[in-house]
C-alpha cells in the first residue's frame, strides 16, 4: 500500500517541477505583488548585466539558459526508484554572479511556462520571484558569506538554502492566497525540499569541482556584484523577511486546526508536538502573531549561526 | 529530440494561425486572468470559459483531445490543493481517520478544491492553444511587443534555439554513463549515493563547459557576420484592424462571463 502511494502520488511530486506553481492556485493580489517585486529586481538585473557583459552577453546567457534546461535532464539514482537532479539556480549564480543568473533563470522559467506549460502564465510572476530572484540572491549571499571559510561547503550550503527558501516562498504564496493550509503545506514543502536540497548541493559541488579542475579560469574570473561585503547581510535580511512574512499568512487559525479545535480532538492529535515547540510560538510572549514572528527570527538566526560555526570548524580542519 | 516535435500544429491553415502573436498572447493572459477571477463554485462561468476554449480550438483546427491530455500537466500540483478538502469549515460530507487524525471532507472544501483544479486546467488548456497556434518567433516577438526587456527577449530566443542542441548533448552524456554502468539484477549501478551524485555533478560540469565553449564559438561566428550587440529581424509587424477587432470581441466575451459570474 505504501509502495503504491509512493510510486503513484509522492514520486511524481518528488520532481522539482512540482515547485512551478500553475495558474489558478494564487489569488490576484498575491500574483500582482509577486509580479511587481520580480519586475523591479529583474529590471535592475538587466541594467547591471548590460553594464558588465556588453554585447557578448546574449549568446553566452542564451546558451547557458539552455544548459540549465538540459542539465536538469541529468539525474542520479537516490533510492526506491526516485532520482535527484539539478535545478541550477545556485550553480549559475556561483559561476556568473547573481544578476546574470537572474536573467538566465528568468529565461528558463519563461520558456518552461510559455512553451512547456510547466508553471502558469499569470503565476509566472510568483515563479520568477522565488526561483529567478530569490534563488540567486540567497545562494549568492550564502556563498559570499562563507566562501572564504571553505569554498565547497559554502557552495553546497548556498545550493541547499536556495532550494529550501524558494520552496518556503512557494508555500507562503499559496497560503496567502488561501489555496492551502499553512500548517500542513509549509512543513511538507520545507521538509521535502530540505531533502531535494541535499541532492542539489551534491550535484552543484560536483559540477563546480569538475569545472575548477578543468577550467580554473572560469571559477576565478566570475563577475562579482558591487559591494560584495554587504552580501552576507543582504542574505540574512532576505531570510528574516521570509521568516517575518510566513506567520502573516497564518494570522487566522489554520483551517485544519480550526476544524480540529471545533471538534475537540486537537489535544489528542497534537499533544506530543506541543511539548517540543509550543504551537510554533515563542514562550513567554502572549500575542500570537508576535510570538510566531519571534520564533521565526530566532530560528533563522540559529541556522545562520550554525552554518557560520560549521564552516569555521571545517576551515580550521583543512588549514591544520 | 528535434525542434519540430513541439510544432506539429503550427503549419495548419486557420484564421487563428494568421492572427497577430501579440493579440493571441494578451488574449490568453486575459483568459487566464478571467479564470483566476471567477469565484469558486460558479460552475456556469467555468462551463462558459470551457466553451470559449472549445470554440477557439475548433477555429484553429487543432484536435481537442490532444490538448486535453496534455492539459493535465498541472495535476501533480493538485496534491497541494488537496488540503482544501479538509480545511474549509462547512457541512461535513465524509469523516475518516488517517493515522490517528480524524479528518472531515466538507462541502465548502470540495467546492474550493474543484474550483482550483478547474481554473488550473482551463488556464493550461488555453496556454497549450497558444503554443499550438503561434510559431516560436512570433511568440518571442509578442513578448517584446508587450514590453519585456530586449535583453531578456534575446536570451529567450537564443535559449530556445539551443535548447534542443544541448538536450541532445545531455542525452549523449546519459547514454555514455548508461553504457559504462553494468549492474546485476537487484543491485544499483555504481557506488554510494555520494559517489553517484559526484558522477552526475561531473556530467553537469562537463555539460556546462561544452555549453560555455559553444557559446564562445557562436559569438565568434556572429561577430564575423556583422553582429554588433543587437539581433536584427526582417519582420516589421503592424497590427491589422481585424486583429484588434477580434481581440476586443474576445475581451468583451470574457467581460460578460465574469460579470455574470459575479452577479
Amino acid at each position: 500500500m505504501a509502495a503504491i502511494l509512493w510510486s503513484s502520488v509522492l514520486a511524481p511530486m518528488w520532481k522539482p517541477t512540482a515547485m512551478h506553481i500553475p495558474d489558478g492556485f494564487l489569488s490576484l493580489p498575491v500574483v500582482l505583488a509577486c509580479w511587481l517585486l520580480s519586475a523591479i529586481v529583474i529590471g535592475y538585473a538587466v541594467r547591471q548585466t548590460n553594464a558588465q557583459l556588453q554585447e557578448r552577453q546574449v549568446p553566452l546567457m542564451g546558451v547557458l539558459a539552455a544548459f540549465i534546461f538540459a542539465g536538469q535532464m541529468i539525474n542520479f539514482q537516490v533510492a526506491g526508484g526516485t532520482s535527484g537532479h539539478l535545478l541550477g539556480g545556485a550553480l549559475a549564480t556561483i559561476l556568473l554572479g547573481p544578476w546574470a543568473a537572474m536573467l538566465i533563470m528568468t529565461a528558463v522559467l519563461s520558456v518552461q511556462a510559455l512553451f512547456f506549460q510547466d508553471g502558469g502564465l499569470i503565476a509566472l510572476g510568483a515563479n520568477l520571484l522565488f526561483m529567478a530572484v530569490l534563488t540567486p540572491l540567497i545562494s549568492y549571499g550564502v556563498y559570499q558569506a562563507l566562501r572564504k571559510l571553505h569554498q565547497w561547503v559554502a557552495a553546497g550550503l548556498a545550493a541547499w538554502a536556495s532550494v529550501v527558501i524558494a520552496a518556503v516562498g512557494v508555500a507562503v504564496a499559496l497560503a496567502l492566497s488561501g489555496t492551502v493550509a499553512m500548517g500542513v503545506v509549509l512543513p511538507a514543502m520545507a521538509g521535502v525540499h530540505a531533502l531535494i536540497g541535499i541532492g542539489e548541493a551534491l550535484i552543484t559541488v560536483g559540477a563546480l569541482a569538475f569545472i575548477a579542475a578543468t577550467r580554473a579560469d572560469l571559477m576565478t574570473s566570475q563577475p562579482t556584484a558591487a559591494g560584495s561585503g554587504r552580501w552576507p547581510l543582504i542574505g540574512l535580511a532576505i531570510a528574516l523577511a521570509v521568516a517575518l512574512l510566513s506567520p502573516l499568512a497564518s494570522t487566522s487559525p489554520d483551517g485544519l486546526e480550526r476544524v480540529a479545535e471545533d471538534l475537540g480532538f486537537i489535544h489528542r492529535a497534537m499533544e506530543p508536538l506541543y511539548q517540543v515547540i509550543p504551537d510554533y510560538m515563542f514562550p513567554g510572549v502572549s500575542h500570537p502573531v508576535l510570538a510566531t514572528i519571534l520564533a521565526g527570527i530566532v530560528g533563522t538566526l540559529l541556522m545562520f549561526g550554525l552554518t557560520l560555526f560549521l564552516a569555521h570548524r571545517l576551515r580550521r580542519r583543512t588549514v591544520n | 529530440m528535434h525542434i519540430s516535435h513541439l510544432d506539429q500544429h503550427l503549419n495548419l491553415e486557420s484564421p487563428i494561425h494568421r492572427l497577430d502573436g501579440r493579440i493571441k498572447l494578451i488574449a490568453v493572459l486575459a483568459f487566464v486572468l478571467a479564470c483566476s477571477l471567477t469565484p469558486p463554485g460558479r460552475w456556469g462561468a467555468f462551463a462558459a470559459l470551457g466553451a470559449v476554449w472549445v470554440g477557439a480550438t475548433a477555429l484553429a483546427r487543432v484536435p481537442h483531445r490532444l490538448l486535453l491530455r496534455r492539459g493535465l500537466v498541472a495535476l501533480p500540483f493538485a496534491l497541494a490543493a488537496l488540503t482544501l478538502l479538509f480545511t474549509r469549515p462547512g457541512e461535513v460530507w465524509i469523516a475518516m481517520t488517517l493515522g490517528g487524525w480524524q479528518v472531515h471532507v466538507t462541502d465548502q472544501g470540495f467546492i474550493a478544491f474543484l474550483s482550483v483544479m478547474l481554473k488550473s486546467w482551463l488556464s493550461a488548456l488555453m496556454a497549450l492553444w497558444l503554443t499550438a497556434t503561434t510559431s516560436y518567433p512570433a511568440l518571442v516577438q509578442a513578448l517584446r511587443g508587450i514590453g519585456v526587456p530586449r535583453l531578456v527577449v534575446a536570451i529567450i530566443a537564443f535559449m530556445y534555439r539551443y535548447l534542443f542542441v544541448l538536450a541532445d548533448e545531455a542525452q549523449r552524456l546519459l547514454q555514455a554513463r548508461e553504457a559504462r554502468s553494468a549492474r546485476r539484477d537487484g543491485y544499483p549501478a555504481g557506488g554510494s549515493i555520494l559517489w553517484r551524485a559526484r558522477v552526475a555533478g561531473g556530467m553537469v560540469g562537463s555539460l556546462f563547459l561544452r555549453s560555455y565553449e559553444r557559446s564562445e564559438r557562436i559569438y565568434q561566428a556572429m561577430v564575423s557576420r556583422g553582429y554588433a550587440g543587437e539581433l536584427r529581424t526582417l519582420e516589421a509587424s503592424c497590427l491589422r484592424l481585424k486583429d484588434v477587432a477580434v481581440f476586443l470581441g474576445f475581451v468583451c466575451l470574457l467581460g460578460v462571463i465574469e460579470g455574470l459570474a459575479h452577479l
